[in-house]
């Protein structure tokens, strides 16, 4: 490509932007920087795209020549062009003339992720509320709750995480007897590992992890079960047929997790309590001293505090999955969101929520 | 009630998204027992229009009464819950369970609102199958079949309570011709057997010409109904250059699109 000074047709001034050979996909990719500057730097003066030595014009090609007339924004004209370019010209300008404005994306601002977060904590509230709600009615609807899905949740959910369960269990046991045991002995105190780690894993750990084991594998798949549904118009389906959503896909995921939470928190205590001992052993405690230790330190409270906050820790884990999944937008790169969603929220929310039992529980004095 | 008689009235119905409006102004009523079939374009709002005759869009503006049912509203919860019993939908994608056989599929209405013992519920269902062609599909899963046979179960599942108001979207789309003429003539079928009343969307002009008994056309520039009539006398009268496009398949002129 050339650029030249010259005078128009008309005697006006102009710049001539000479092209030669290929004006396709190919041959644009490299003029293309410069041709735009061109015909900016042209200005006033008109634009004259001469195509004499033009021997082939291609869609990519005519919408470089549209393009060079848009950033150029005066008058321009083309030259020595053949026949068959000016109609392809013709019908690209056509095609490109309706371009809509871009929306613009209004700048993130720290009121506007506040306002979002309190949305969708409101949001889950309702949504729980709602939960409640279908459970209260379901003795009407009782044939909408399907048992053998129940059954279903209950093994994918539960029974498929125990061998994850137990893994992550005994090396969280493992791992934290071993790294306590080193600043312990050195106060002579390494017999009380077996306090610690006993009683953080019956309280705070145990329920913790099995809530992330759940948002992790059973979460997700519970918001891109319901999410891909929705974007199949298969919720749509649903409510035309009367059949609400909220008991028959909602309630049993909901139930299902409840119900296998505090098996797998004790699973996951019992084998933290075996990867201590096994550091414990090591460090040449005999069996019989450990599980004394630990009897004497957990109560049945501790254990069933865990369990409790387990409980609900399904409930909001499989929640927060549903409801992600029941909010999916369109298109397919939604389902992939409402199941990050559902994780993240999750985890959060756990997180949040035993913070919350933290402070009743020392008001309680329990 | 002056209309009382119609399946469904529609007066004045709108649909805005955001600052958009797909359509309003819109007005039509559906007969017993009439085929009416919903015209237009690619993206005129059809599928939306359906959805808010089946309750499932709340329209911007506009009411609408199906069987003697106010479905729109501040009290159109009731008309809606109502109304969901008799009617049934097939959606332009199928919207099958995905997790459930054909025949499980069509069995769930039945299921759900029925008291016939499972034995019963397999033979009312595998009867539906067989109506649309899918006899010895019934143990697939709607992953393992093609886009036409997913549309043909759709239209069994929307079948399976006999309700006496049908919406089909897009029934033929995507078929060939030989079982579309074969779609076309379960619903004559069903209409004469049945007595029912269908609303069609669709695009195949063979299948409007064969069933039809009333269409209303959409259209997206007019942002609401530009035909309303009998398909043949619109074909051979119409005036409206859109509307003959449509039905001579002509090119439309680049200032009339
Ligand atoms: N939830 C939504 N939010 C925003 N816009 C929507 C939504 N649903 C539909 N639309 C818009 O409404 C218009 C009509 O859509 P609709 O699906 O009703 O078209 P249609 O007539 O059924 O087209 P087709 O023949 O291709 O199925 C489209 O322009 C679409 O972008
Ligand atoms: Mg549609």
């Amino acid at each position: 490509m050339t650029v030249a000074e010259r005078a128009a047709a008309g005697g006006e001034p102009a710049v001539a932007l000479e092209f030669s050979g290929h004006l396709d996909a190919e041959g644009i990719g490299l003029l293309w920087e410069r041709a735009m500057r061109a015909a900016r730097r042209a200005g006033r003066r008109v634009l004259v795209l001469d195509l004499s030595e033009v021997t082939l014009v291609d869609t990519a090609g005519a919408a470089f020549l549209t393009s060079l007339e848009t950033a150029h924004g005066g008058k321009a004209s083309l030259e020595g062009e053949r026949e068959q370019f000016r109609a392809l010209l013709d019908r690209v300008r056509a095609a490109g003339t309706k371009l809509p404005t871009p929306v613009k994306l209004p700048p993130l601002r720290i009121r506007d992720i506040a306002a979002a977060g309190g949305r969708a904590a409101a949001n889950g509230i309702v949504f729980v509320g709602e939960a409640a709600l279908a459970l209260v009615r379901l003795p009407r609807n009782h044939r909408v709750l399907r048992w053998q899905d129940l059954l279903r949740y209950a093994d994918q959910a539960g029974v498929r995480s125990l061998p994850l369960v137990v893994l992550l269990g005994f090396l969280i046991g493992l791992i934290l007897a071993f790294q306590s045991a080193v600043p312990m002995r050195r106060f002579g105190a390494d017999l009380y590992v077996a306090n610690l780690v006993s009683i953080s894993l019956l309280r705070e750990l145990g329920p913790l992890l099995a809530a992330v084991i759940l948002a992790g594998r059973t979460g997700s798949a519970f918001a891109a079960e319901i999410g891909t549904m929705k974007v199949n118009e298969e919720i749509d389906a649903l409510v035309t047929m009367g059949l609400d959503p909220m008991t028959m896909l909602v309630l049993p995921r909901l139930i299902a997790a409840m119900l296998v939470m505090p098996v797998m928190t004790l699973v996951l205590n019992v084998a933290g309590l075996l990867g201590m001992t096994v550091v414990m052993m090591a460090f040449g405690f005999p069996l019989v001293t450990v599980t004394n230790q630990v009897v004497g330190a957990v109560t049945l409270t501790d254990l069933f505090e865990g369990l409790v906050k387990a409980l609900c820790f399904g409930a909001v884990v499989a929640a927060i999955g549903c409801r992600e999944g029941l909010g999916t937008g369109v298109g397919p790169r939604a389902v992939g969101l409402a199941a990050t969603g559902a994780v993240v929220g999750g985890i959060v929310s756990t997180i949040v929520l035993d913070g919350v039992f933290a402070l009743l529980i020392y008001r309680l004095g329990l | 009630m002056s209309e009382g008689h119609a399946e469904i009235q529609a007066t004045d119905v709108a649909q805005r998204f955001g600052a958009r409006t797909i359509f309003e102004h819109v007005s039509f009523t559906v007969a017993p027992g009439e085929v009416f079939v919903i015209l237009g374009g690619s993206g005129c709002g059809k599928s939306t229009l359906m959805k808010q005759l089946i309750g499932l869009l709340a329209p911007s503006a506009g009411t609408i009464v199906v069987r003697g049912r106010t479905i729109t509203g501040r009290d159109g919860e009731a008309g809606r819950q109502g109304m969901l019993r008799e009617i049934g939908v097939m959606f332009q994608s199928g919207a099958l369970f995905g997790s459930m056989t054909l025949l499980e599929n069509v069995m769930l209405p039945l299921e759900m609102y029925t008291d016939l013992p499972p034995a019963g519920r397999e033979a009312v269902a595998r009867v539906k199958l067989g109506l649309v062609g899918l006899g010895d599909a019934a143990a697939l899963m709607p992953a393992e079949i093609s886009g036409g046979m997913a549309k043909r179960a759709g239209i069994a599942r929307a079948m399976a309570l006999d309700p006496p108001l049908l919406f089909l979207d897009e029934p033929s789309a995507g078929l060939d011709p030989i079982t579309s003429a074969g779609l076309d003539r379960l619903i004559l079928d069903l209409r004469r057997d049945l007595g029912a009343t269908f609303v069609v969307v669709t695009h195949e002009l063979a299948s409007i010409l064969a069933i039809a008994d009333r269409c209303i056309m959409l259209d997206r520039a007019a942002r609401g109904l530009i035909a309303e009539g009998d398909p043949r006398r619109l074909r051979d009268e119409s005036d409206n250059p859109t509307v003959r496009a449509f039905f001579r398949r002509e090119v439309l002129a680049p200032e009339a699109a």
